[in-house]
């Protein structure tokens, strides 16, 4: 008893916390959060890559097109995201996806948009001279960017990236909004069946969302002091 | 391909009109009065930080950490459903008095920005030459007194600029303020959608605004790092 707080609760829903009702029934909990995050991840990461490449295309009118999509997604909130795709998908697609892909797709476009920020700036932290060199060997522009650039540029990135996944760990709560039984939702869930414990339940998965973002904020951290002294040699 | 019926009108006059435009009001609101508290407990917070006394600091970096690496909404779902276990009682009665949604909200975004606003702060600090502070330390100054005048006024003209952007972040993080039933714009965009089934106009008109908001703070950003903070870096 700390505070006069109570954590039997935590205790007595342990495993619900941490994988829902698997494997009887669907993931949940921190498993589904996890599966959302790392899913998501990956498909913004190719798509921050694409956007990113099309944002410094020589061609103006991509550049434009691509620099408006990036502004207006990261204008919009990501509740605002999910919403659209949670009512477009049906309208558009005429059927209706699981919650589970909605969030993904809205994640993965909202994310998408800041990698590709971080992707901008990498290549432009690229010294010209690598570009000037690659060319006057006979490289042409794709195959400067794929063999001399992006290999260089990407290590750089990869601290940057580590961040964007601890953003898109906390940004997974948001898909309670639409029913997606994650850790946020599962935690609401138990606060609404046992009614007295809602500081014990928030305080405690508050704790394990800061466990998991703090450990990848910290592997980011030592990520970039090894680059720099990498870069130093 | 599209079976569906545009009609503009519902969203842009009449009463669903009033309650988007309401709820533009309450997003400011609520954004305008966090951003204010977030950056006042955010100076707090950074001095604490930058100061000798290392409990001090070590406090200030906990606070940091702990509230920059937790999502926002469980923050907001804390301090709505389960702060009244922890605050004294004359706390919990004053804020029920009040706007407790409302409150809750301000209360969760405030604190999640002033983590934020802290590290900014500080990195503007780090910035100035530590000359200016022996300077102003020799000149008799004491530590506090020489943050005042002589290091705070110049690392808050070089924060400026991503203090905009928390602003920018925290007026689209009020959107979360909806989920414990606060009125703001994404709340009412989905109330006028439930109500009239013209999610497309009333998303899109949310939409527009967001995004106005954020590409008017964009332009005033690069506006003043342009004319006003280059030439200073220049001198």
């Amino acid at each position: 008893m700390v505070l006069g707080l109570d954590f039997h609760v935590i205790w007595n829903n342990l495993t619900y916390f941490f994988i829902g009702r698997y494997p009887h029934g669907p993931l949940g909990g921190v498993g589904l959060t996890f599966y959302l995050a790392v899913v998501s991840c990956i498909l913004s990461f190719f798509g921050g890559m694409i956007l990113g490449l099309l944002a410094i295309s020589r061609n103006r009118l991509i550049r434009y097109a691509s620099e408006a999509v990036i502004q207006l997604v990261r204008g919009m909130p990501l509740l605002m995201v999910i919403f659209w795709m949670y009512f477009l998908y049906p309208a558009l697609m005429g059927h209706v996806m699981p919650e589970s892909q909605t969030v993904i797709l809205a994640l993965t476009i909202f994310t998408s948009a800041y990698m590709s920020q971080i992707v901008k700036a990498g290549i432009e932290g690229i010294p010209k001279g690598q570009t000037e060199a690659a060319i006057s060997t006979g490289l042409t522009h794709r195959h400067t960017m794929l063999h001399i650039i992006l290999p260089q540029a990407l290590r750089n990135m990869i601290p940057s990236f580590v961040n964007q996944f601890v953003s898109l760990i906390k940004d997974t709560s948001l898909a309670f909004i639409v029913g997606v039984s994650e850790l946020t939702h599962v935690a609401t869930q138990i606060n609404n069946r046992s009614l007295i414990y809602p500081t014990e339940i928030f305080l405690f998965i508050a704790v394990i969302y800061f466990i998991f973002c703090y450990a990848f904020t910290t592997l980011s951290r030592w990520l970039e002091k090894r680059l720099a002294w990498a870069k130093a040699i | 391909m599209l079976k569906y019926q545009f009609d503009w009108a519902v969203v842009l006059s009449g009463k669903y009109f009033d309650w988007l435009v309401s709820g533009v009001k309450v997003t400011i609101q609520l954004s305008a009065v966090s951003i204010a508290l977030a950056f006042l407990l955010g100076l707090f917070i950074a001095v604490m930080r930058m100061s000798k006394v290392r409990p001090v600091r070590w406090i200030a970096h906990g606070y940091l950490e702990f509230f920059r690496n937790t999502p926002l909404l469980v923050q907001i779902f804390f301090w709505y459903f389960g702060s009244y276990k922890i605050l004294p009682m004359a706390v919990n009665n004053w804020l029920v008095s009040t706007n407790f949604e409302f409150a809750s909200a301000v209360i969760a975004l405030t604190i999640y920005t002033s983590a934020f606003i802290a590290e900014d702060i500080r990195s503007g600090v780090l910035s100035i030459p530590k000359e200016q502070m022996e300077a102003a330390r020799s000149s008799g100054f004491s530590y506090i007194r020489s943050m005042q005048y002589i290091i705070l006024p110049q690392a808050v003209r070089i924060t400026i600029p991503p203090l905009i952007g928390q602003f920018l972040n925290l007026m689209k993080n009020s959107s979360l303020a909806m989920t414990i039933g606060v009125a703001e714009l994404t709340y009412m965009a989905r109330q006028v959608e439930s109500y009239t089934f013209k999610g497309f106009e009333a998303f899109t008109a949310a939409t527009v605004v967001y995004v106005a908001m954020s590409i008017i703070i964009t332009v005033v950003v690069t506006w003043y790092s342009k004319t006003i903070l280059s030439p200073l870096r220049a001198r």
